[in-house]
């Protein structure tokens, strides 16, 4: 058993030094999660806002389906998507398990209903506040909602930003689906579980100082673009 | 029945489209929440010119503008622009400005510009700079829209939706929370809009701003409009009790 102390002061030479394998480790997670946040924003955030505008039946049940699907456990999700790309399943043939695509499938479920409840949240505000204006103008559905986006920008880059962070957080999706091959798929969290079982805490306690580091820019990122939306009165 | 001769065309708006006035409510009613809120609304506008609306609060004049601007359904009755029934094509013709203007969260210019883009001009660059001058802020034309003041938030959008050359401009309270530099800018903008020949329906509780705009005045009392009265009448003597009222300062019931 390694003494604490000499973890830790390992885990910050290791971070000072930029460990290439550190490097590598943190080049993918982010790599992948960046990739999950940027393909679930482009489903999730037009999804999120044609649900704002829109009233047909059924509606409120979508809406609740949703904002249930935000508490999708990471672990079942990557079940999930196992399931589909395991040799046996629908989408086998692609051969894309234990792939770091595998990974961003399987963050991009877990994030999109995310992100699309929160834009909806998010937009839906905003247009009770153009709706009539709307109307009055004569602006079209489509047009509408590329208006709501755009007026809607800074909130939906903090909802981005929250996706980001859950994605770049959850082990459970990324170790069934990635399987943690080392210089393949495997990325912080999956790490740090496999070097804490190892006894080996310093690469673990590096990963996890890095990943407390991404988590603090991001909501520091956060809390900048909310004051720069009030100041300009976009909020 | 149509009555078309009365009804001039907008100056500079040469459409081969009729003019949209007469506009003639038949009946019109407006029921939400199980309240009666419009109570059976007949009112003929036939020509041009401004016309103020007048009312105590909760009379129903926002809901009316509403109704005859056509974001909301009545509930029964029937409201005809020259014969035509109120759909998006009589809608683009018409602008309305808001109590609160409703401004996107974009600089001055691009608030217009988005506007403008809902229509097929040709010449939106040469519009733009027109509308900006119009509102008196052209020096403020990259400043995010929401940052301006009260009064200058109202000048934009008004000069937005004339920047559209509505035929027909809906002013719900336009100037009720603004100081009187402000309501004078706002009044010339309304009055030179007018002038151009853009059909005038204005809310006001003003009596002031009324006098000064209005060549008519209909008076809305509980839902239904009770007087519609040429202006220099209504002022010196209303024929209802209940306009007699208001413009005397006293509370209607």
């Amino acid at each position: 058993m390694q003494d604490f102390g000499a973890a830790f002061s390992l885990a910050f030479e290791l971070i000072l030094t930029a460990d290439p394998e550190l490097l590598a480790i943190v080049g993918l997670s982010i790599r992948v999660s960046f990739s999950a946040v940027l393909i679930a924003c482009l489903l999730g955030l037009p999804l999120g806002a044609a649900l704002a505008v829109s009233w047909f039946p059924g509606r409120n049940a979508i809406v609740s389906i949703l904002n249930a699907l935000m508490g999708l456990p990471p672990v079942t999700v990557g079940l999930l998507v196992y399931l589909m790309l395991s040799n046996a399943g629908p989408m086998g043939f692609l051969q894309l398990l234990y792939t770091p695509a595998a990974m961003i499938i399987a963050q991009t479920v877990l994030i999109t209903p995310i992100i699309a409840a929160l834009a909806r949240q998010a937009i839906e505000t905003l247009h009770d506040e153009y709706a009539e204006q709307f109307r009055s103008l004569g602006v079209g559905w489509w047009r509408q909602i590329g208006a709501l986006l755009w007026d809607g920008r800074y909130s939906l880059t903090t909802v981005a930003l929250a996706g980001f962070g859950r994605a770049v957080a959850e082990v459970g999706a990324v170790i069934i689906v990635g399987g943690n091959i080392a210089h393949v798929t495997r990325v912080m969290t999956t790490a740090i579980a496999l070097e804490t079982s190892k006894g080996e805490l310093a690469l673990a306690l590096a990963l996890g100082v890095v990943l407390m580091a991404i988590a603090i820019a991001v909501s520091a990122a956060v809390t900048s673009l909310r004051s720069t939306a009030g100041r300009l009165a976009y909020a | 029945m149509l009555d078309r001769t009365a009804a001039l065309p907008a100056a500079g708006v040469m459409r081969a489209a009729p003019s949209l006035l007469p506009l003639e409510v038949t009946g019109v009613t407006f029921e939400a929440g199980g309240k009666q809120l419009i109570n059976g609304i007949d009112l003929k506008l036939a020509g041009a010119g401004r016309t103020v609306f007048m009312g105590p609060n909760g009379a129903g004049k926002s809901l009316l503008f509403r109704l005859l601007h056509g974001l909301i359904k009545p509930s029964s009755g029937s409201i005809t622009w020259n014969g035509r029934p109120l759909d998006e094509t009589v809608r683009k013709r018409q602008a309305m400005v808001f109590q609160r203007p409703v401004l996107l969260r974009r600089s001055v210019a691009a608030n217009i510009r988005f506007a403008l883009e809902l229509r097929p001009f040709e010449d939106r660059e040469e519009r733009l700079s027109q509308a900006l001058k119009l509102a008196g802020l052209e020096h403020l034309a990259q400043r995010p829209a929401r940052v301006l003041s009260g009064g200058e938030q109202q000048r934009l959008a008004l000069a937005r939706a004339l920047a559209l050359e509505p035929e027909v401009l809906f002013l719900d309270e336009p100037t009720s929370s603004l100081d009187p530099g402000s309501v004078a800018a706002i009044e010339d903008i309304i009055l030179g809009a007018a002038d151009k020949g853009c059909k005038i329906m204005l809310v006001t509780h003003d009596r002031g701003q009324a006098e000064r705009i209005a060549d008519d005045v209909v008076f809305v009392h509980r839902g239904q409009v009770i007087e519609h009265t040429p202006a220099d009448e209504f002022f010196r003597l209303p024929r209802t009790p209940q306009a007699r009222e208001l413009i005397e300062g006293r509370l209607v019931f």
